[in-house]
């Protein structure tokens, strides 16, 4: 597959990796702050090419799991409405709210349905005009314009039976927020790609300007992410950090100012709930007045009771780079892919669940190499 | 947020473009590249293209890594 | 006359066509005894009455799969397809199945018929005969247009001694071809995830294949059809059986560009997606070529492939070298396979 497959060459990988090991004088900590990011390290195995000196941390753009569960609880509530069909993308419905989830509320008989993209939202209402329908309109710049485009079709199509439930949010505020807060060092950001492509780099500029941290914007195949640290890891090492983008095949500096065009006719900027964040100021968007009659969070109202935190729980911790999912208590000994508790593992990109499958190598080899060394 | 993949448009009807990747065809829609053309490969994320691939940029990015690599091989 | 009324009422299942009366005996004594006849069958005794020595295989499945037809196959194909696999791989010879069906009320005749005719043709090419049967009738909205559970025993023949505990270090692991096929068939014709591909479900009947491969040699320890969950939790469960690691190259699973396209679209990753039609052999390192090539000239293993070890790193877990070099952690599927965004 053309732009994919000649960024997994892996005749180039081994070299790559030793280059950076050669750049790498001192530790740096990375962060990677996408979700989609945490995947692909995880499945191309990108920390083990890396060297010791670089250490990468998860970030909070994985939309599952920054999902304020008090937001989660309405979504599961409305699904409970008399006749209402919720549409959602794959990733959350296994995600525990307070007391259930989108998957245990279709088990109990609520109609939920997943959808691949917000297009098939909108047929799902057009096809079933005496049902309201709500999309749950997770994600970060990406997925906006896409969201903002089908409240369009919605409106154009005369389709008043679809509506959305707004829980997006933004990428720029809560890296200022993470970087405010002071809880950890960062050294360098690697800049989520398909944000990016919306976006632009421009937003990124704050951040080696106000926080001396380095920024270069990243590919999701294996050779973009080995490309994005060695340019980090020169920024680091030259003192002079700045925002680079590694992956210009698909990303502007301007970014996508259709896209942008189309989110700004639909919503605004306003504050949002990010789980294990607490609310950040202007980094959600909201549905504009002129189209609030497609805004779920107005049409309908449900109480949900106080949300939740499952006990113990460190997710919140894990995506701000405070801590890894091995400093987490309930990790592997309660908290698994199977019986998840919190977001971080039930979604593919969340950090627990990339570490779950990581960590065990790791302790899986070196328990063999205890037991070789010591005897049985 | 970040699942974009790269498909081939292989032909354009207004708002929406039939695409390919793999043998695969889907119907996308392109109301944010209205610059595209039919052969232009876009990033596909949820069923709209968000952006163009620049193939230039594209190579230009193999041939660095390129040289990184054979840099590394010299040292 | 509006639509409903257009449809005449012997275009669809009814409820009297469960409930034992004329209705069922012309259900069964015209549209299904009559293909899958066979002596037993034919007799339409409460029991079919058969013999039978040496270790018998026993098994039995049910068949939920929606859409019922799919492009490569039907809910009927499957469901001979699954019994008769699952004795094979325990290097069983299929002898006979049951089939009870489960129908909602309102299904189209039409549409039992292509069925029925679907498993004809499947247990002929199996080989295999259905010698006993059931159906029922439920109100409309109690099943999903209609479930099969079909049963079946099979001989293992001596010499034979293949179980999921019977793994070695040491031992090779073949695959016998591409994998995702059937999932991505399904998935493609699902509402929602609308891309189209000339991609067929792989579903298929292996006891011939298992055949040959005992043929070749005797030596082969494990086989397991991976289907709901994948190649990764097949082979997981093969690795907690016989408690022995597994290690194998992502270079090396043979993969079609659909697939590996859909998946990328889809963001699954395809070691956790159904096959119907294939099967990973644990079999002696020494015997490996041979059996290899035994697969190679079954249509149904034209793709075969060695793709991995048994290795006493690890034990009950699985690796995989990844295509771009290091190896991970290949865990069981967690929950359903679900498309992604992020």
């Amino acid at each position: 597959m053309k732009f994919i497959d000649e960024y997994q060459d892996n005749r180039l990988a081994d070299r790559l990796a030793r280059r950076i090991a050669q750049h790498s004088t001192k530790p740096v900590r990375l962060m990677e702050f996408c979700g989609g990011h945490t995947h692909a390290i995880l499945r191309y195995g990108i920390r083990q090419l890396v060297p010791k000196t670089v250490e990468m941390r998860s970030g909070p753009g994985c939309p599952v799991c920054v999902t304020a569960t008090a937001d989660l609880d309405k979504a599961i509530a409305l699904a409970h409405l008399p006749n209402v069909i919720i549409t959602t993308f794959g990733d959350m419905i296994r995600v525990p709210g307070s007391y259930s989830s989108l998957q245990q509320a279709k088990a109990e008989g609520a109609d939920v349905r997943i959808v691949y993209s917000t297009m098939d939202a909108v047929e799902i209402a057009k096809l079933n005009p005496g049902k309201p329908v709500v999309f749950v309109g997770i994600g970060f710049e990406t997925t906006a314009p896409t969201i903002a485009a089908s409240i369009l079709d919605a409106q154009r199509g005369k389709i008043e039976n679809f509506h959305v439930l707004p829980l997006n949010k933004l990428t720029p505020p809560v890296m200022k927020a993470l970087l405010d807060s002071g809880e950890i060092r960062l050294d360098g950001i690697v800049c989520p790609g398909h944000v990016s492509v919306i976006i632009g780099s421009h937003p990124y500029e704050f951040i080696p300007r106000d926080y001396s941290v380095a920024c270069v914007v990243s590919g999701f195949e294996p050779l973009d992410i080995l490309l994005c640290i060695d340019k980090l890891v020169e920024q680091i090492e030259s003192g002079e950090p700045k925002v680079e983008i590694a992956y210009p095949r698909g990303v502007k500096p301007d970014g996508n100012a259709k896209a942008r065009q189309l989110m700004e006719e639909v919503f605004e900027v306003g504050e949002a709930n990010w789980r294990g964040i607490g609310v950040v100021p202007q980094s959600g968007l909201q549905i504009r007045d002129k189209y609030q009659q497609f805004d779920a969070g107005k049409v309908f109202s449900v109480v949900t009771g106080p949300a939740r935190e499952p006990k113990g729980c460190r997710c919140g911790d894990v995506i701000r780079g405070v801590a890894t999912p091995l400093e987490c208590r309930l990790f592997k000994k309660v908290c698994t892919p199977e019986r998840p508790v919190g977001p971080c593992m039930v979604s593919s990109e969340g950090a627990c669940a990339a570490f779950y499958q990581y960590e065990t190598l790791e302790t899986s080899q070196s328990e063999q190499r205890t037991k070789q060394t010591h005897g049985r | 947020m970040c699942l974009a993949v790269p498909v081939k448009i292989v032909s354009i009807e207004g708002d929406e473009a039939d695409t390919e990747i793999g043998e695969v065809r889907r119907r996308v829609s392109i109301v944010f590249t209205p610059e595209a053309k039919v052969g232009d490969y876009v990033l596909l994320h949820t069923g709209y293209a968000i952006g163009v691939v620049d193939a230039a940029e594209a190579e230009e990015t193999l041939k660095l890594l390129e040289e990184m690599a054979n840099l590394s091989e010299v040292h | 006359m509006n639509s409903v009324q257009s449809r005449h009422m012997d275009d669809s299942i009814l409820l009297a066509h469960g409930s034992g009366g004329k209705l069922s005996h012309e259900l069964v004594e015209k549209r299904i005894v009559p293909f899958l006849a066979n002596p037993a069958l034919n007799r339409l005794d409460d029991s079919a009455v058969f013999e039978a020595s040496g270790r018998l295989a026993f098994t039995t499945d049910g068949y939920v799969v929606n859409p019922i037809f799919f492009p490569g196959g039907d809910i009927g194909k499957l469901a001979v397809c699954g019994t008769v696999n699952d004795l094979s791989m325990n290097g069983a010879r299929p002898l006979c199945l049951s089939l009870a069906a489960i129908i909602e009320e309102g299904f189209r005749l039409s549409d039992l018929d292509r069925i029925v005719q679907s498993i004809k043709e499947t247990a002929q090419e199996a080989d295999v005969s259905i010698i006993t049967g059931d159906t029922k009738v439920v109100d409309r909205g109690q099943a999903d247009k209609l479930f099969i559970t079909t049963s079946g025993v099979g001989i293992i023949p001596r010499g034979v001694d293949i179980s999921g505990a019977n793994a070695r270090v040491g031992d090779k692991v073949l695959l016998s071809g591409t994998i995702g096929d059937h999932g991505i068939a399904i998935m493609s014709q699902r509402e929602g995830l609308k891309f189209s591909v000339t991609l067929k479900s792989d579903c298929a009947p292996l006891n011939k294949l298992v055949s040959q491969m005992l043929d070749a040699s005797l030596r082969i320890h494990c086989l397991r059809d991976p289907t709901r969950g994948g190649l990764a939790t097949t082979l997981n469960e093969l690795a907690r059986q016989s408690n022995a690691g597994i290690a194998i190259e992502e270079n090396k699973i043979p993969i079609k560009e659909p697939v590996k396209a859909a998946c990328e679209l889809l963001g699954l990753d395809p070691i956790y997606v159904a096959n119907e039609g294939k099967l990973v052999a644990v079999v002696d390192a020494t015997d490996a070529d041979n059996i290899l090539a035994a697969m190679k000239k079954n249509v149904y293993g034209r793709d075969a492939a060695i793709i991995g070890e048994v290795t006493d790193a690890h034990p009950g877990r699985v690796t995989m070298k990844t295509k771009f070099g290091p190896s991970r952690i290949v865990d069981m599927l967690s929950g359903e396979l679900l498309p992604r965004i992020c």
